[in-house]
């Protein structure tokens, strides 16, 4: 499963990555966008009309399946359970954010170990840092958007800063990987 | 900190020590809450948080305070609001008195804010509503009704984009900390402990709100309780859940009508 987290300055370096992606590819996607409460964004429409993939805001409890990329809903954490379901929860904000990329890497990390692959992209904040590290530490894949491309580097920077091994790449280069290793 | 392996091991101690049973609870959000607890207090293995557990009732009593999730809000998701003022508030007026069970009430956030539009519709008076909550720590916290100004701004946001004609402050007194729920509010709202998981049908109500609790349980679980809940509506009744929570999956799902698919309102039509 790959993991994004993305926020300030975000959003088309997602579309691009999605649309980067070859036609056949089909391990499961998971966004997690910070976005504003109580409004229904049209996030999932842009998604859906730019490009070929079957998005769906996550429902309780959900069966995971390939070939479709998955949204975080806004105000609710989103956590992976054992029986390769989906679990949401709207205990209190972390890092200011719900949903917060830091559970969602941490909850994927502990079912997925070496098979998650993170993803964390451009922000203002430091949401997704704690979370990529504990990925790194269950040896699975760490990727975090080239500080000089990102429109706010500060969330891969604050990555960078309490771990230094994350592949930092930017929008080409994180396309071409993922094609090359899960396609 | 705890993993999957050591979570069932402790579950099972609670539920024969304590008589809690949360163990068709979801396990993903279980072991972050627990973690989470054990990080506060600063615990590191499983043995030291079953050691305090069984030996210092204080700490179990946080411990259960910790892992119930009482987050919540005033009018949250204001869409669910006037959804349920424009399509349910109607019918429920036709009968002469009212019931409604407000299942998994938190600090009572839900519970006043119900009671704040049924009130503004003046269908207050005739309305008893039935607050539970597993936590007697919620409970007691929703019968004081006080709650930190700092919230208030969210609040009033919520109340507005729910199509509030007041000012929210009105059905509330505050000093400079706090603001406390007008007591007008507390005569028709019976708060008590209940939890979904042991304890049967509560009371017959023409509406019943659940929301945001299934989705701490495993689908088995939020199965029963959805039974559970058909069991304590009359024929027309209606159930409202949480944004994301569904009856798709469940046994009685041929047994609602969807009255608003977006805001997860059904109606009991047999
Ligand atoms: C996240 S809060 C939801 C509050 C409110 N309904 C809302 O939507 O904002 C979940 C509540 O469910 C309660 N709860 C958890 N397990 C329960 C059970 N077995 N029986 C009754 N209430 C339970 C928790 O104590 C908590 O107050």
């Amino acid at each position: 499963m790959i993991i994004i987290g993305g926020s300030a300055g975000s959003f088309n370096t997602i579309l691009s990555i999605l649309n980067g992606l070859d036609k056949n590819f089909s391990v499961p996607i998971v966004i997690v966008l910070h976005r504003l409460k109580n409004y229904e964004s049209s996030f999932e429409d842009i998604l859906r009309h730019h490009t070929h993939y079957i998005v769906k805001e996550v429902e309780d409890k959900e069966i995971i399946k390939n070939g479709i990329v998955y949204t975080a809903p806004s105000n609710y954490h989103l956590l992976l359970e054992e029986n390769n379901t989906f679990s949401l929860d709207v205990s209190e904000l972390v890092n200011y954010s719900r949903p917060s990329i830091d559970v969602t890497f941490e909850s994927a990390s502990a079912i997925l170990k070496e098979k998650c692959c993170g993803i964390l992209l451009s922000g203002a904040n430091n949401d997704g840092a704690k979370g990529l590290k504990r990925i790194a530490e269950n040896n699975g894949t760490t990727i975090i958007q080239d500080c000089q491309e990102a429109e706010y580097k500060n969330m891969p920077n604050a990555a960078k800063l309490i771990y230094k091994y994350h592949q930092e790449l930017n929008t080409k280069n994180i396309i071409n990987k993922l094609n090359n290793e899960y396609c | 900190m705890i993993d999957f392996n050591d979570l069932d091991e402790l579950l099972f101690t609670i539920q024969k020590q304590f008589d809690y049973d949360f163990s068709e609870y979801s396990k993903a959000s279980m072991l972050r809450r627990i973690n989470r607890f054990m990080e506060i207090n600063s615990m590191t293995t499983a043995v030291d948080l079953q050691f305090e557990l069984i030996n210092n009732p204080k700490i179990f009593k946080e411990f259960i305070n910790e892992i119930v999730v009482n987050v919540s809000e005033f009018f949250r998701d204001p869409s669910f609001y006037q959804s349920l003022t424009k399509n349910i508030f109607p019918y429920l007026d036709s009968y002469p008195k009212i019931n409604i069970w407000s299942a998994g009430c938190s600090f009572g956030e839900e519970t006043y804010s119900l009671a704040i539009l049924l009130k503004e519709t003046g269908m207050y008076d005739k309305t008893r509503l039935y607050a539970t909550d597993i936590s007697s720590n919620a409970i007691e916290k929703s019968k004081k009704g006080i709650y930190p100004n700092i919230n208030f701004k969210d609040y009033s946001k919520n109340y507005f984009e729910c199509g509030g004609q007041a000012s929210l402050n009105n059905y509330f007194i505050s000093d400079e900390k706090n603001s406390i729920i007008n007591s007008d509010f507390k005569k028709n709202i019976l708060f008590s402990n209940h939890n979904l998981v042991t304890d049967g049908v509560f009371k017959e109500c023409q509406l019943i709100l659940c929301r945001n609790v299934l989705i701490y349980f495993n689908d088995e679980l939020q199965n029963k309780v959805l039974k559970l809940f058909y069991d304590s509506l009359p024929i027309h009744g209606f159930l409202a859940l949480g944004k994301k929570e569904s009856l798709r999956f469940s046994s009685v799902y041929e047994n609602f009508k969807e009255i608003d698919r977006n805001e997860k309102i059904y109606q009991k039509i047999k």
